[in-house]
């Protein structure tokens, strides 16, 4: 193998795994050791930088991060990573004089914002502090989109949403509730903008045409605009036996909204077994604690309407052959149930939909009906046109939105400038040592054998009493104090220089996790075979030094499993090991417009 | 050294051998040698050694002297005996021990001043004696725990760190040995594991004295430009004769060998040792002739390394063979029965009158 590019800004990257998989790159590591340390605001504010909205996310956040933590490959469960956000949210101080400052003097540039989403809500963060004057156009009278109207109060509560969509709104947004866009023409013709940011989200839930769907339309819902009606509390009520169907985490939301409003009996229905659910794991623990039934391999077939009311549904009872590797091979019918509802909600998935955008002018749609964008500068056909979150690419998530947003301001910024948005600033990262002296290390690197802290509950009785009591509770300061202790500090990194290496073994007899070996150099998929653990997880990269300077061998190193203790460079008696912070660099619009600046000639 | 001590967790994957242990088993307690010390690699040779024969830790007796080397003992199979004798006196208390109990594991671990200097001579007769253990000798050429003084196998004109030349010429403990009739000798570097392991293996099977010499550079006082202990120079000047692959008894062979490379060793307990010569004309089962090749390459001074003369039947002139002990332990047998009693003793004493 080719020495590693430890230069290139992904090696290391890569190497923190949360960072990696966080669609925004949150600095985790960084914000958890500023937990640990008690400095919550400054750990807040690591994660606004990123992610802009922590209190939110530290809840509800789809967790990209959690799978893809190492702790869950050294002990199966990964940090409560989402968890220890919420920490920071709930104990910080005001941050008020920490955003940053929005000039009085505009740069003469206005953008319009279509839903006030996570993305819209991001364009704005990015985009206002560099002078921009941003329109959020949004149909209902709050702002917040699928967080507000989709995420049940129970998981997310309303004064955590208004207090960060706040921070953002409060930069002197032009916030234009109960305004719906109802025709792109007429905005883009209106002259007043000079781009604009389509952040309407997938609004769309979809439907299940089967016979009886019309006749018992009184009972049967569709989940989000359930959801929605019951967030404006159009609907307080819902029958005593409630079948939803589907098992994605909209599934989830409306079976435990559904126990709230007088449901005595919810079942969920999924048509496939176990292990192909779409909902996150979490969600499904909490509902099902909440003793909603999850009956699998059942197809809806018929709803079934007597004296033209819904009593029931009827099913076709399936099963499977799943081969070695998990897979579904065949289905078969092998009978029917019928099940009693007063009430059926579908929750099968959603789409995005643009009736209000006209297909004249200029905005390609592919033959899905799906405008067609860059997925690098989020620009459609129209030059000045821009989407994001789910109407960009159909449903996502959250942090993706978060993400979106802040490609797209800067795009729309360098648009705004007349520079070509297709090259986009590229990311950096800093590395700086560790090394306090004689075997002090600036991070806590002790390996904490401790589990994986569970989340306190409100109790099953209190917790239905009203439709916003916030279940989850948060970590105690005990919880906590153990949580952040499980992190390994991955963004601490083993940085090898091969000149210095005298080839004396004493990284590969200490390292805990056999992840160093010196053998001479090979193919990469010969080399992993005969590491001194072999490195069987193809996803994780080796790390390949330069030939060393003794015997011309290689130090290999397998980054699966490596815990980050500092042994290797505590050990190394010529400090070729040395544990370094990387400090990822990934730009957002303000760094791209500093740098713009910097490019301009100044005129005394 | 370091103050930081290795974690617990391990690879989730590691294997594990036939009494269901993992390497991380054989560990010992925190090192406080200097960080890069070769005695650290070697501790660590021992450990895989211990751990791919699944010896039980609770038959393991560790013995040592006095000294850095000596230190070692403490860093592996902490579940094993451990002895930490007076300076040089290791082989008396290997001695000892083995006469009490014959069934056990014997490691001693020691170092070229413990055993060159002060321990000559306890050193020269447990080889004599054909005293059933594993000697391990952690050679850096200098006593690393007064300051890097010369030790006596520091060879002519090697520097010390800050300049003076040696001038003593050095005791080596291979030719000894062989000289001595020992029927284990090898040389190996702590810097190569793939030799060093398989050997450590051999030696520990061997049924008879066996000894191997570690080449181990004493990375503080003994690794600098001009010393003929270094990391450096050690790479460039030892050559491997004879690879020696330690095969249990269990294991088929499956390796081709062709013949004439390999020699096949039967032990005693019926596990082999393969000797792969790497120097076609270098012969390991010769006492002459090995020892005559082994000078002829160090006036150019060149090391030799791998397994240099190796007995295949050692057991005839073993300690227990020769002195006709029982097969049980003499610790297994009753009190009664060992002890003659006092009317016995007058019997035997009355002999003398």
């Amino acid at each position: 193998m080719e020495p590693t590019d430890t230069a290139n800004p992904d090696y290391y990257h890569r190497v923190v795994d949360c960072q990696w998989a966080c669609p925004a790159h949150t600095d985790v590591p960084e914000y958890i050791r500023l937990i640990a340390q008690g400095r919550f605001t400054d750990a807040y504010m690591v994660n606004r930088h990123s992610n802009v909205f922590p209190g939110i996310l530290g809840r509800v956040c789809d967790r990209p991060c959690e799978p893809a933590c190492r702790r869950g490959r050294i002990e199966q469960k990964p940090v409560a990573i989402c968890r220890l956000k919420r920490v920071a949210a709930d104990h910080r101080d005001d941050i008020a004089g920490r955003l940053p400052k929005i000039p009085k003097v505009k740069n003469g540039k206005r953008i319009a914002c279509v839903g006030a989403g996570c993305a819209s809500l991001t364009v704005a963060n990015d985009l206002m502090p560099l002078g921009y004057q941003v329109t959020i156009f949004e149909q209902y009278g709050e702002p917040g989109g699928l967080m507000r109207t989709n995420i049940p109060a129970f998981r997310l509560p309303a004064a955590v949403l208004n207090e960060e969509i706040g921070m953002i709104t409060g930069m002197g947004v032009d916030l234009r509730l109960n305004s719906p866009v109802a025709s792109m023409r007429e905005l883009l013709a209106r002259g007043e903008f000079d781009a604009v940011f389509v952040g309407s989200g997938a609004p769309r839930g979809k439907e299940l045409k089967l016979p009886g769907r019309e006749a018992g339309a009184a009972n049967i819902h569709i989940g989000i605009a359930w959801l929605e009606s019951v967030a404006f509390g159009h609907v307080d009520r819902v029958g005593k036996r409630v079948l939803i169907i589907g098992v994605g985490n909209t599934a989830m939301d409306c079976c435990r909204t559904s126990l709230r409003l007088g449901a005595e009996s919810v079942k969920v229905m999924a048509r496939k077994p176990r292990g192909f659910f779409k909902a996150s794991v979490w969600e499904l623990e909490d509902a099902e604690e909440e003793n909603v039934e999850i009956v699998v391999n059942r197809s809806p077939k018929a709803f079934v309407i007597e004296n033209g009311r819904l009593t029931g549904m009827r099913f076709d009872r399936l099963e499977y052959e799943v081969d070695a590797a998990g897979r579904i091979t065949a289905e078969r019918i092998v009978g029917e149930e019928f099940l009693p509802a007063d009430d059926v909600i579908l929750a099968i998935g959603q789409e995005n939909a643009f009736p209000w955008v006209e297909r004249d002018l200029g905005i390609q749609f592919d033959r899905w009906d799906v405008p067609l964008i860059d997925k690098t500068t989020f620009q459609s056909t129209l030059p000045q046109v821009f989407f994001g979150g789910d109407a960009a690419f159909g449903p996502k998530n959250i942090i993706w939105a978060v993400e979106h947003g802040h490609q797209a301001a800067i795009s729309i910024h360098r648009y705004c400038q007349g520079e070509p948005v297709s090259e986009r600033p590229p990311p950096g990262i800093n590395l700086q040592s560790r090394k306090m002296g004689m075997h002090e290390w600036s991070y806590a690197n002790d390996y904490t054998p401790v589990e994986r802290r569970l989340m306190p509950h409100v109790s099953l009785k209190e917790r239905f009493k009203k439709l916003n009591i916030e279940v989850e509770l948060g970590f105690t300061a005990e919880q906590v104090e153990q949580e952040v202790q499980r992190c390994l500090n991955c963004d601490v990194q083993t940085v090898f220089s091969a000149k210095l290496c005298i080839e004396c073994d004493a990284c590969l007899d200490i390292c805990p996790v056999d992840c160093l070996t010196i053998t001479h150099n090979g193919a990469e998929d010969e080399l992993r075979g005969r590491l001194k653990a072999p490195a069987k997880n193809l996803a994780q990269p080796l790390y390949v030094s330069a030939a060393l300077p003794q015997t011309g061998r290689v130090m290999v190193k397998d980054e699966d499993l490596c815990v980050h203790c500092g042994l290797c460079a505590e050990r190394c008696p010529t400090a070729a090991w040395d544990m370094q912070k990387s400090e990822l660099h990934w730009p957002l619009a303000a760094d791209e417009a500093g740098t713009l600046a910097a490019r301009k000639p100044k005129i005394a | 050294m370091t103050f930081i001590a290795k974690p617990k967790v391990r690879h989730p994957s590691l294997p594990t051998n036939a009494l269901g242990l993992t390497r991380r088993d054989y560990e010992g307690a925190l090192s406080t040698l200097c960080a890069g010390c070769g005695h650290d690699s070697i501790t660590a040779a021992i450990v895989e050694a211990s751990w791919g024969l699944s010896l039980e830790p609770q038959n393991m007796v560790k013995l040592s002297g006095i000294g850095c080397s000596s230190k070692t003992t403490a860093y592996f199979v902490s579940g094993g005996h451990g002895f930490n004798s007076v300076h040089g006196r290791m082989p008396s208390i290997a001695m000892g021990a083995n006469a009490a109990n014959r069934n056990l594991t014997f490691l001693g671990v020691s170092g070229d001043g413990d055993t060159l200097s002060i321990g000559l001579g306890q050193f020269c007769h447990a080889i004599r004696r054909n005293l059933n253990m594993l000697y391990i000798i952690e050679n850096n050429g200098v006593y690393g725990l007064t300051k890097g003084q010369f030790s006596a196998s520091a060879d002519l004109g090697t520097r010390a760190k800050k300049g003076e030349i040696n001038v003593q010429p050095p005791i080596d403990p291979v030719l000894l040995a062989i000289t001595l009739g020992a029927t284990f000798v090898a040389r190996s570097f702590s810097g190569d594991k793939q030799q060093l392991v398989p050997l450590v293996q051999a030696g520990l099977k061997h049924a008879g004295f066996a000894l191997i010499d570690v080449l181990s550079p004493c990375v503080t006082f003994n690794d600098h430009e001009g010393s003929t202990k270094s990391y450096a120079y050690t790479r460039e000047h030892y050559e491997p004769a004879v690879h020696a692959d330690f095969v249990p008894l269990e294991r088929e062979i499956t390796a081709a060998y062709g013949p004439g490379e390999t020699l096949p060793v039967v032990m005693h307990d019926g596990s082999r040792i393969l000797l792969r010569k790497l120097d076609a004309a270098y012969d390991p089962t010769s006492r002459t002739t090995a020892a005559a090749q082994i000078q002829e390459r160090m006036k150019h001074g060149e090391y030799l390394t791998g397994l240099l003369y190796v007995d295949a039947d050692p057991h005839k002139s073993a300690f227990h063979v020769v002195n006709g002990t029982p097969d049980a332990a003499l610790n297994s047998i009753p009190y009664e029965a060992l002890s003659p009693g006092s009317k016995g003793l007058e019997k035997v004493l009355a002999r003398y009158r």
